[in-house]
């Protein structure tokens, strides 16, 4: 049985779904992303979970029991906000003991407590600080703190890295996991930085106008992606327009020039291969594995790997080489390029990028 | 900036004098005066001059028949520390004052919070109902109170009809009809001040003390009310104010009977014609508002120090 289970999770506001028909079901101690653009319903699903937003349909249920039935004061879970929402007349001590006065802890095991969140989170100096005199990611384990110190059955995390600058980001997003381990708690983020999700999370759920894309771990999401949508949102990829059909070893996908193998059963019709920048290669022409011919339009020296763009039949292609001394080719010069066939993914046609390609022509 | 750089540029035309470079004049800068003379001047006049000129004239001496005596002296002031009418009379203003400024903030601050949660079309509606008494002249909405007091008027009428009086209540003449129309007249002061405060207040901060399993009224006890104590304040500090030296409710609901410092004032002016004694009156409850406000201000800050950081 699974910990936490979205059943057909709803939310409408007038005639817009913002969430539509989300399920997932999260296991225990597992920290899950939910990740999207702005837009895509990943914060209303989880003020829905939270109880901040009635939900228009669907169950949740937390370890067996329905938790949209409760009022948000009742439902035991800690909440880690994007503004921190932090009492400001409090101090950090003060502000980590709320949740424990409410429960009528008594004052010795809550200082205790407090003590421990606050060692937790590695501020233990600051306990008698307020808010307003500490940083921003200060003020982000605070919250972190008073969050876990209730010892929540379940952890949501609304965007709490992205009021922080990118050092910082990067130094949270280390400790966030190290807490994660060490207590163990069930956790959901919510994040719009691909990245982030892919650095702390066991799965990542991407979202995209109020439905899910896919579910899986970020490296399977981000080395087979479900969709096109995917594709595009969790780093840089080629997205190839071709055509599905069978040939003499299965199915195989066309893409100008080039005829690909496909992996899993597809009906035959218009398609895409996603393929990321750095899993393509230079081949030599008819050698195995051949690939797509095109023209090298500009390259651009990035310190650690250059960046190709390359002209194909099929469109324009971005290719990483690693800076590791092999001769690589100049500009305007002819190429064939290649990849292999487990590094992309092939998937239906997105009518909407296909119109857009046609707009374009 | 621009001077430190004007100094290295004639440091350095000058390097072979041994002598150091000459010290220029010191600029004055007039331009904030200037700009902040039209404000300085409409200050000192409309207000710097006319107090002083009160206080002057509180100095004076006054006989009937003699008239206003240009002396300096303290024996206004004496005359009214020594008087108990006089006592009894500021007791009055601000005990009435202080029950006002009571009665905005238990009204005006829910009312203001209230009003933030509202969606919009109501929002608007609502505020300009709140807004309403200020829009209106303060004698025709006093007047207006004066219908509804009386023994006949509607309010005893209503409370009557439903059986809760038997006989009317006294509004006219009385605190308690004053205390009514004044806090109509000043609860549009609080409700700005506690909205502007919640306006800093982060909406996120009430879901977060919810989520720590805090009951409805915990998170207003111990995360809102802290937070807009700063507004709850300088409202108060405002219709305290307002209220201490209101004239026009106090005269028309108060009438000759229940005098407070400002109508006092004002009799002493036109009635007396005593005006060196209506002087001392109104410097006295400057003297008493600022001393009573600066006190309070003092209290509550020190109480919540870290709000108002």
């Amino acid at each position: 049985m699974a910990y936490l289970v979205l059943d057909q999770l709803t939310k409408r506001f007038g005639n817009w779904t913002a969430v539509d028909n989300v399920s997932l079901t999260v296991e225990k101690g597992e920290l899950i992303s939910l990740l999207g653009p702005s837009g895509c319903g990943k914060t209303t699903t989880l003020q829905m979970i939270a109880g901040f937003l009635d939900a228009d349909g669907g169950r949740v249920m937390l370890d067996g029991q329905d938790l949209l039935a409760k009022k948000p004061n009742e439902r035991g879970l800690g909440i880690v906000f994007q503004s921190y929402a932090l009492f400001p007349h409090m101090t950090a001590a003060e502000n980590v003991a709320f949740g424990l006065e409410m429960r009528k802890i008594a004052r010795a095991d809550r200082d205790r407590m407090v003590a421990d969140a606050l060692k937790l989170v590695g501020l233990e100096q600051y306990g008698d600080r307020h808010p307003r005199r500490m940083s921003g990611g200060q003020q982000q384990r605070v919250a972190l703190a008073r969050a876990l110190v209730i010892k929540p059955s379940l952890l949501l995390l609304d965007e709490p890295l992205s009021n922080l600058d990118a050092k910082m980001r990067e130094e949270m997003q280390i400790e966030l996991r190290r807490i994660q381990r060490t207590v163990g708690t069930t956790m959901i983020l919510v994040t719009h930085d691909q990245s982030e999700a892919m650095a702390l999370s066991d799965r990542v759920v991407v979202m995209n106008k109020g439905r899910i894309q896919q579910v899986a771990t970020p490296q399977e999401a981000y080395d087979h992606p479900a969709n096109a949508f995917v594709a595009n949102f969790l780093g840089r990829t080629n997205l190839l327009p071709g055509m599905v059909g069978s040939g003499a070893a299965g199915t195989v996908i066309t893409v100008a020039d080039s005829v690909w193998p496909v992996a899993q059963p597809m009906a035959a019709g218009p398609g895409a291969l996603a393929v990321r920048p750095e899993k393509i290669g230079f081949v030599d022409a008819g050698g195995p594995g051949g690939g797509l011919s095109g023209t090298v339009l500009a390259r651009v020296f990035q310190g650690t790997q250059w960046l190709f763009e390359i002209e194909t039949a099929a469109g324009r292609l971005m290719v990483i080489r690693q800076h590791d001394g092999s001769p690589l080719p100049a500009e305007r010069e002819r190429v064939m390029v290649g990849w292999r066939a487990e590094d992309m993914a092939v998937m239906p046609a997105d009518p909407e990028a296909t119109s857009l390609s046609r707009e374009a022509a | 900036m621009a001077a430190s750089t004007d100094t290295q540029v004639q440091a350095s035309a000058a390097p072979s004098a041994a002598a150091p470079p000459p010290r220029r004049p010191r600029r004055r800068h007039w331009a904030p005066y200037l700009l902040s003379a039209p404000g300085l001047a409409l200050f000192a006049v409309l207000l710097l001059v006319p107090l002083a000129m009160t206080f002057l004239l509180s100095l004076n001496s006054f006989s009937f028949y003699g008239g206003i005596e240009n002396v300096w002296q303290l024996g206004n002031y004496t005359d009214i520390i020594a008087d108990s009418y006089f006592h009894e009379v500021f007791l009055r203003t601000f005990r009435i004052a202080a029950v006002v400024t009571l009665l905005c903030a238990v009204f005006g601050a829910p009312e203001a919070y209230i009003l933030r949660r509202m969606k919009s079309p109501w929002r608007g509606l609502c505020l300009l109902i709140v807004l309403g008494p200020l829009l209106i002249s303060v004698v025709s909405r006093t007047l207006g109170w004066a219908l509804l007091f009386g023994s006949t008027g509607l309010v005893n009428q209503g409370l009557m009809a439903l059986g809760l009086i038997a006989t009317p209540i006294e509004f006219m003449y009385t605190e308690t009809g004053v205390i009514i129309a004044l806090t109509h007249v000043l609860v549009p002061f609080m409700v700005l001040s506690v909205w502007a405060s919640l306006q800093r207040l982060d909406p996120q901060v009430e879901n977060a003390a919810l989520s720590l399993g805090a009951g409805p009224l915990t998170v207003m006890r111990r995360v809102v009310l802290p937070q807009i104590v700063p507004g709850i304040l300088s409202g108060s500090i405002i219709v305290f104010a307002l209220a201490a030296s209101a004239f026009a409710t106090p005269a028309i609901i108060g009438g000759r009977r229940l005098k407070v410092a400002a109508t006092l004032a004002y009799d002493e002016f036109l009635n007396t014609l005593n005006w060196p004694l209506g002087a001392t009156v109104a410097v006295l409850l400057l003297i008493a508002n600022v001393v009573i406000i600066v006190g309070c201000n003092r209290l509550v800050e020190r109480r919540y120090k870290q709000v108002f950081e």
